[in-house]
């Protein structure tokens, strides 16, 4: 298992550092000056050398992006030429309030999914199939940003019952789970968990269609195995693939959904890169971009070492 | 109950009664969702342009002048801030002489005096001084390009001297907002650390502030006019640059005010009982002409017939009345306005007629390529609204092609200048303007010295005639004179055309109808002190 671990590790560096590569040249491919952010409309041509150069903008690419890597590499991601404050504060900062989104998002998604996907499986084709299928592909077809619009004129503007942006009554300081805060994330982690789900309920409902269909089972039930018995062992036939997905599902919600995100206001990730993208914040753009992308590759990393713990069988493949 | 007994008692009641008076006066909280996606920079030179220096530049801070945004009904006009008098030495009139008001303190308690001028403008200006903040002189040092020295002459008298005399500079000055040295020391000496407890003379004492969500403001009760302290217990600013985020949290009260309403979501907030507040500013929605060799613009008849063309009401309409229809550069009954003897009149027949004069017709049409933007600040409805004068200009026998740029490629392609490879064969480029000095109304525009790459002339225009007026309006130091002048720098820019003048903006802001007593001042800046929130 450990030289398994090892392994994946190993896999991971090239994957990390080819992730810098892109990370770097693609925000410097998008069109735009970087300087724009900070400067009046009106500076000097004299101005715009200066501050090009003390933001090392003048230098060759290849210059830039060493320097960057090897900053990063000691942990230092930059400063964000919009704001003057470290790319690292401002990351983190929206990487725990997306985490708190993406997590309640997943664990809505993750129950509802694997609910109805395990309802769909076990009465394939009768009604009940039809509509928790029905349910399945509404979430992953409706456009998310669409039924955030739709949830906020709902329960926001009409209703009154929850507050339509932000993280919490004082902003995201000193967030914690109680009912004045968790009333902010009841709209952006519905919202976003629409999809997960979806995705997970079509996963499980194959799954569990296919394991039912398999001869084990047609051996537990002849063994006199009660059907709760069997819907243990079918849980656990179906656990890796449906963890994989739970996993990737996660790692997408980490990177925020720049949508739902910038929909409600919610100070996270998405929103951050949003900011960082309208602003041509290339230092803010590249450090976001690169802390969820390795946000990504560890969570795959980590998703193998559980599935490979879940079933042996991974690891001898 | 004796005398003697009663006069304590009435003393008390007294007491408890003023105690009790005291937070009765302070009246409610107003929370303002804003455009900016960030709050602006804390320090002292706001960023995030003219919402950075509304919401966070003259409310916390104060320039050495600042603007009298206490009237509707009239443009804006300066007044005295920190200085409590500026003139200019009439033997020498690059010095400017400000006196300053006795007795400011800043929000930490230093006092405010003719050292913290000097060790202000170093902050923006001198790059090896201990105070220079990068950020802050992006922001600052560009709106006063004519410095080249300052000194204090006495605690309380700063002298200020220009390259040349320079009669505009007051309108400079008042862009740059005065922190405080003290507490940059106490903090420090890290601008890092002081945009975390800001200290500057405004009106208002910043007291909290969230990165990317809220800042918060409680009133400065110490402030140097008594006029101007605010009424409110706490002004809340919220990033949201959305614009139907911003509408739905008007909508649901979790904000009171919001600014820029999308247009289409106005009927709406009128039909829930919100109040749309609109009012005239220094904001012209144009196209910039280009004046390099083989523009079409360059013909006086061919801008005089687009400017013709034009159904400026009809466009009005359309923005849901979200707008006014220009007369000129300038907004209507502006002071500098002056009489512009062409008249911004939609005739097709005689826009067709100054064509054909020119030897256009229906078989030789001007054909020409425009620069415009997908959105932007200040931009309006860019889209549709080029798409409403494209067809307006066709029927007149004007075709024009747009080439749609992003909005901070096009602010580069503006700053390159009409002839750079950059603007890509474009004769014109649609553009909105701040319009609030003379600096930034015409001068920057038009000089023939400010052609690109030494400033923002973009459309290489020069007429000598027109720089000369520009001299006059540099060196004519009194106010009545310098009016007189502008009109007819004012009466130039219409006559000849130089723009494709269409609409102004009207700064629309949707409100609770809680909000009492804003009064929406003809500027960028407005001023939050007298607003007080119903229960």
């Amino acid at each position: 298992m450990i030289l398994f671990i090892l392994k994946r590790i190993g896999y991971a560096a090239p994957v990390a550092l080819g992730v810098t590569v892109v990370c770097f040249l693609l925000v410097h491919l998008a069109p735009g000056d970087p300087l724009s952010a900070i400067l009046p409309v009106d500076a000097t041509a004299e101005m715009q050398a200066q501050m090009r150069s003390a933001y090392g903008f003048d230098k060759p690419l290849p210059v830039q992006y060493g320097l960057w890597l090897w900053k990063v590499l000691h942990g230092d991601l930059g400063t964000s030429i919009a704001t003057g404050r470290p790319v690292l504060s401002e990351v983190s900062r929206a990487v725990s309030n997306s985490l708190i989104l993406a997590a309640v998002a997943t664990l809505i998604g993750f129950t509802f999914g694997t609910f109805f996907g395990f309802v769909a499986g076990y009465a394939r084709d009768s009604w009940l199939d039809r509509v928790a299928s029905a349910i399945a592909v509404f979430g992953v077809s409706v456009p998310h940003y669409w039924l955030g619009i739709v949830m906020v004129i709902v329960f926001s503007a009409t209703l009154g019952w929850l507050p339509p942006t932000g993280a919490g009554p004082q902003g995201s300081g000193n967030w914690w789970p109680d009912p004045e805060h968790l009333r902010y994330l009841v709209l952006p982690a519905v919202t976003m968990s629409v999809i997960p789900m979806g995705v997970i309920s079509r996963t499980v409902r194959a799954l569990v269609g296919d394991i039912l269909n398999q001869d084990f089972v047609q051996a537990l039930r002849a063994k006199g195995l009660s059907e709760f018995g069997v819907f243990r062992h079918v849980v656990k036939n179906a656990a890796p693939t449906a963890i994989a997905i739970m996993g990737l599902q996660l790692g997408y919600l980490l990177g925020g959904s720049i949508l739902i995100e910038t929909v409600f206001a919610w100070p996270g990730t998405g929103f951050l890169l949003n900011a960082a993208i309208f602003q041509r914040d290339l230092p803010l753009l590249q450090g976001t971009i690169l802390v969820l992308a390795m946000f990504f590759v560890t969570l795959n990393l980590l998703v193998d070492v559980v599935q490979t713990a879940l079933d042996p069988r991974i690891e001898r493949a | 109950m004796s005398l003697h007994n009663r006069v304590p008692l009435a003393g008390t009641a007294l007491a408890l009664a003023l105690t009790l008076t005291g937070p009765a006066c302070a009246q409610g909280v107003l929370r303002i969702g804003m455009t900016a996606s960030d709050v602006p920079l804390t320090t002292g030179q706001a960023d995030n342009g003219g919402e950075g220096m509304r919401f966070m530049g003259y409310t916390a801070y104060d320039a050495l002048i600042n603007w009298d945004l206490s009237r509707a009904d009239r443009a804006s006009e300066l007044a005295p801030g920190l200085a409590s008098s500026w003139k200019v030495d009439p033997a020498d009139r690059t010095r400017w002489i400000f006196t300053l008001r006795p007795g400011v303190t800043f929000h930490d308690g230093s006092a405010f005096d003719a050292g913290a001028v000097v060790w202000n403008l170093d902050k923006i200006l001198k790059q090896d001084s201990p105070q220079f903040d990068p950020r802050q002189s992006a922001q600052g040092r560009v709106r006063i390009p004519t410095v080249t020295g300052y000194k204090a002459l006495d605690p309380m008298t700063v002298e200020i001297t220009t390259k040349t005399p320079d009669a505009t500079f007051p309108y400079q000055i008042c862009w740059i907002m005065m922190s405080s040295p003290a507490n940059w020391e106490k903090q420090g000496r890290s601008w890092d650390a002081v945009a975390r407890a800001p200290s500057g003379t405004g009106p208002w004492k910043i007291s909290g502030f969230v990165p990317r969500e809220r800042a918060e403001l409680v009133p400065n009760p110490a402030y140097w006019d008594k006029a101007r302290v605010p009424k409110l217990d706490k002004l809340v600013l919220v990033p949201l640059p959305e614009a139907n985020a911003r509408v739905a949290a008007l909508r649901s009260g979790q904000v009171d005010w919001i600014e820029a309403p999308a247009p289409d979501a106005v009927p709406s907030l009128k039909a829930a009982g919100f109040s749309l507040v609109t009012n005239l500013y220094p904001h012209n929605w144009t196209w910039h002409l280009s004046r390099a060799e083989g523009s079409p613009w360059n013909d006086i008849r061919v801008r005089k017939a687009a400017n013709l063309a034009i159904d400026r009401d009809g466009l009005k309409e359309f923005l849901g009345g979200l707008a006014t229809s220009a007369e000129g550069f300038l907004t209507p009954g502006h002071p500098w306005f002056g009489k512009p003897g062409f008249k911004l009149s939609y005739d097709p027949e005689a826009a067709k007629a100054l064509l054909k004069e020119a030897g256009y017709g229906p078989s030789k049409p001007v054909a020409t390529k425009i620069l415009i933007s997908a959105s932007g600040s200040g931009q309006m409805q860019p889209l549709p609204m080029n798409e409403f004068l494209q067809q307006n200009l066709a029927e007149v026998g004007i075709k024009v092609d747009y080439e749609v740029v992003e909005w901070n490629t096009l602010i580069n392609i503006w700053r390159a200048g009409s002839k750079s490879d950059s603007a890509r064969g474009g004769t014109a480029m649609n553009y909105s303007y701040l319009i609030q000095d003379p600096f930034t109304a015409f001068i920057r525009h038009a000089q023939c010295s400010l052609q690109p790459p030494n400033g923002t002339n973009w459309g290489y225009y020069c007429d000598p005639q027109m720089d000369k007026l520009f001299d006059e309006v540099r060196t004519t130091f009194e106010p009545k004179d310098q009016v007189g002048v502008l009109r007819k720098i004012h009466e130039k820019f219409v006559d000849d055309a130089l723009f494709l003048m269409v609409t102004h903006d009207v700064n629309p802001r949707a409100m609770s109808t809680k909000v009492r007593g804003f009064v929406q001042a003809q500027s960028w800046f407005q001023d939050f002190s007298p607003i007080t929130m119903a229960k």
